[in-house]
């Protein structure tokens, strides 16, 4: 019976089952990140302490259910959808077990949905990381670990695939780079869930009263093994998925495969130590141990974002230049599509990631720099610059892609998805700058009331800090808007775009296959080799892409000033020994 | 469309690299390098540092010894709470509890004290402002390092982790006297 089939466009296959499960993860995913963005919009017009909209209680459950909704169920849905993808879909394969990968899915939803309950009940207003001895209700913690099990699920559906598509010989030669990607997420997932089992069922069982007490400072050390780790899957899914669309939309060839690749697999080796950077101001944890564990792994993790980013635009340069743009070192930036969303999304993801997310994360990563940084708004604009406008931005940006490709519809409003990118990169840009701002004064995250209304001291915020706050909250509501235009733009393809296939109609849209015609194959042909580059081509040439390397330097440059700035800052504040 | 295809030779790793990434590399490489050595060269000669001296404990036992020291050394009341001024180089204790610091404390500016910190209850964030000094406060740990007022002056401090409903009423303070 056929089960592939091909899409006319860009000639990918698509199985069958795989199809349906890509669209239904990134739908669910979708609906989660439309709700964090409605309680964002809370959150982010309370910290605007001129209109400090929610009460306490409100503001605090938003939040806890902003973070959740947004870093956990929208970025995870999307990246299991990305997994089948890079398995089944990039390798012309089957997608192994179909229905425990449905099982998982449906685990997620059920995890996702009882979550979400116990924190709108009102008495799980505990915040995304859970700290102990806070308890929130039981359902709460199983929600997640039904959540976490159904993402397990998903992850070995996508090794199953990749061993069949070995066993049967669906390619040739080595998995794509992007496939390398994902494997390395899926690497880093089993960890993460792994640490996510061990701290959240004993804390269930505490909340059902199985369990008496659970170590503060333990409780901190694993969950930030968990928590930390599950950012290196997006990292590794939104740099596969920056390689991804560099392949589709300018046909890019990763300029080295040693490279990009070894990168990868230092993500792979030295991620798991850094959870450290979390605690490094926690009671009870020694220094040569922090120093080891936030810094060993993460520059070495560090120098491997450092290279994607200069590798993936490294090879968008090299495919344009090919093309002609040659003029100057810059030509080939500047001609590019910038008015395709997939291409701007993808490439602003990219730069504020590097420029924003990474130097931040590195500065306050650091064990002593982060005395003045940890707990202050600081550290929310920090990872805004790379779950967002990181992640988030890469993997709109290949839902733009995948409209008419998976769901075979036409987007809807293509002058708004044109503009989309720059509204939401702009205002997030400035949500996180101002708000990095307000953390060096000293504004704390998790915060309802810079006055400290009630409280029996005072304290005053320097006014600077008002007007940052303010600023950053209204950048925010602007990204928001971009966020929403999202929303609207492809949930309005799936059910109005024009069908691109005449069989793609309204329940196709939710995961129903298409009718049985638009699948012609039994098995695609296998994927092949692509023709060898001369070998002088490679390397020895001198400087291929000479823009690239100019940017490359400018990041370098920035973040060499902007982190000798902090230990500066640091330098002022008290002596402590 | 070769990120999405396989590498074009099946041997890819014997590819020779290109030159910027090569050059890169090994910027990368030193840069980071020097991100690892300035923790501990700041160890040595840096003077914000934490010492992670630390012992477990139980709300009891360290309640007890934040009263011995508001027993010995108030020297007055400001809202109910005790004002306490320790003598100059000693160990001063102050705890969290929901939604207080307590008691305030009164130092002397340039001298060195050994700050004793812990929770009653939730964990909290000790977050002494303007200064932007932020640790972690936990139950069942107390957290010692010495500190050295080097400004006189009134100071605050916030709990910046989210302690339940009145997290934002939760305010202390320290006084820094020439
Ligand atoms: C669309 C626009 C968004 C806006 C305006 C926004 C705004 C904010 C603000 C202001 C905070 C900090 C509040 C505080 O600590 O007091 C926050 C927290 C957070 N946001 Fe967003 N956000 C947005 C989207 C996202 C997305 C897409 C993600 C993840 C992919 C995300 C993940 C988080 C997380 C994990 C927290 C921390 C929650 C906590 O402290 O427990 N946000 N957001
Ligand atoms: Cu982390
Ligand atoms: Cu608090």
């Amino acid at each position: 019976m056929a089960q592939f089939r091909t899409c006319p466009d860009t000639g990918l296959y698509f199985h069958k089952s795989a199809e349906s499960l890509i669209k239904v993860n990134a739908v669910a995913g979708v609906v989660a990140l439309l709700l964090a963005g409605v309680l964002a919009l809370g959150v982010v017009l309370t910290r605007w302490q001129g209109v400090h909209l929610l009460p306490a209680d409100q503001f605090y459950l938003a939040l806890t259910a902003h973070g959740l909704n947004a870093l956990i169920f929208w970025l995870i849905f999307f990246e299991i959808a990305i997994l089948y993808f890079a398995s089944s879909t990039l390798l012309r394969c089957r997608l192994a077990t179909p229905g425990w990968a449905w099982l998982g899915f449906l685990l997620m939803v059920a995890g996702a949905i009882m979550t979400n309950v116990a924190i709108f009940q009102g008495n799980s207003s505990v915040m995304m990381t859970s700290y102990v001895p806070m308890q929130a209700a039981p359902h709460f913690y199983l929600g997640l670990i039904l959540f976490a099990v159904g993402a397990l699920v998903g992850v070995f559906v996508f090794f199953g695939t990749l061993v069949i598509a070995k066993q049967e010989n669906t390619y040739e030669g080595s998995i794509p780079l992007v496939t390398f990607g994902a494997v390395t997420a899926a690497i880093i997932a089993v960890f993460t869930i792994a640490c996510g089992a061990i701290i959240l069922i004993p804390t269930f069982l505490w909340s059902i009263g199985y369990i008496g007490h659970i170590d503060a400072a333990m409780y901190r050390v694993i969950w930030w093994g968990l928590g930390h780790s599950s950012q290196q899957i997006n990292v590794a899914a939104h740099v596969s998925v920056w390689y991804l669309i560099a392949g589709v939309i300018f046909g890019a060839r990763p300029m080295s495969e040693k490279v990009s690749r070894g990168a990868f697999l230092l993500y792979i080796l030295f991620l798991q130590l850094a959870s450290a950077h979390h605690i490094l101001v926690d009671p009870g944890i020694s220094s040569e141990w922090k120093v080891f564990n936030t810094s060993y792994a993460m520059y070495l993790a560090v120098l491997a974002s450092m290279i994607h980013g200069l590798t993936v635009p490294g090879s968008i340069e090299v495919a344009q230049r090919e093309k002609g743009f040659t003029k100057g070192l810059f030509e080939w930036l500047r001609k590019a599509p910038w008015e395709n969303p997939v291409f701007s999304g993808m490439f602003m993801s990219l730069v504020t990631f590097g420029f924003i997310g990474g130097i931040t994360g590195v500065v306050m990563g650091t064990e002593q720099i982060n005395l003045i940084i940890h707990n202050t708004i600081y550290v929310p604009a920090h990872f805004h610059a790379t779950v967002v406008t990181g992640s988030t931005l890469a993997f709109m940006a290949l839902t733009y892609l995948l409209i008419p490709v998976l769901f075979r519809r036409q987007v809807i409003l293509p002058s708004w998805a044109k503009l989309q990118p720059y509204i939401f990169t702009g205002g997030m840009t400035i949500m996180i700058l101002f708000m990095l701002g307000a953390g060096t004064l000293g504004v704390a995250r998790r915060h309802w009331d810079m006055d400290f209304t009630g409280a029996l001291l005072s304290f005053e915020y320097a006014p600077m800090a008002y007007t940052l706050m303010a600023i950053g909250a209204a950048g925010g509501v602007l990204g928001i808007l971009g966020g929403a235009m999202f929303v609207l733009i492809t949930v309005g393809s799936l059910l109005f775009g024009k069908k691109l296939e005449p069989s793609a109609g309204l329940l196709q849209s939710f995961g129903k296959p298409l009718a049985a015609s638009a699948y012609s194959k039994v098995q695609p042909e296998r994927l092949p080799m692509p023709p060898k580059l001369a070998w002088e081509e490679h390397g020895s040439a001198g400087f291929e892409a000479p823009g690239t390397f100019v940017l490359a330097m400018l990041l370098l440059v920035s973040f060499i000033v902007y982190y000798f700035i902090n230990w500066n800052y640091l330098a002022s504040v008290w002596p402590l020994g | 469309m070769t990120s999405l295809m396989p590498p074009a030779e099946r041997i890819w790793w014997n590819v020779p690299i290109g030159r910027e990434e090569i050059v890169w590399i090994g910027l990368a490489l030193v840069w980071c390098l020097i991100l690892f050595f300035m923790m501990p060269y700041w160890h040595i000669y840096g003077k914000q540092n934490l010492s992670n001296e630390a012992y477990q404990t139980t709300p009891a036992k360290f309640g007890e010894k934040v009263q011995a020291g508001i027993d010995q050394y108030t020297v007055r009341e400001e809202v109910g709470i005790p004002v306490v001024h320790p003598p100059a180089g000693s160990d001063v204790y102050m705890l969290g509890r929901l939604w207080q610091w307590w008691p305030i404390l009164e130092l002397e500016k340039d001298k060195t004290y050994r700050l004793h910190l812990s929770s009653m209850d939730w964990q909290h964030g000790f977050s002494l402002q303007p200064v932007n000094i932020n640790l972690q406060v936990l139950p069942g740990y107390e957290m010692v390092l010495s500190i050295t007022p080097d400004q006189a002056g009134e100071y605050a401090v916030v709990c910046n982790e989210y302690c339940g409903i009145g997290h934002h009423t939760m305010l202390g303070k320290i006084y820094v006297k020439e």
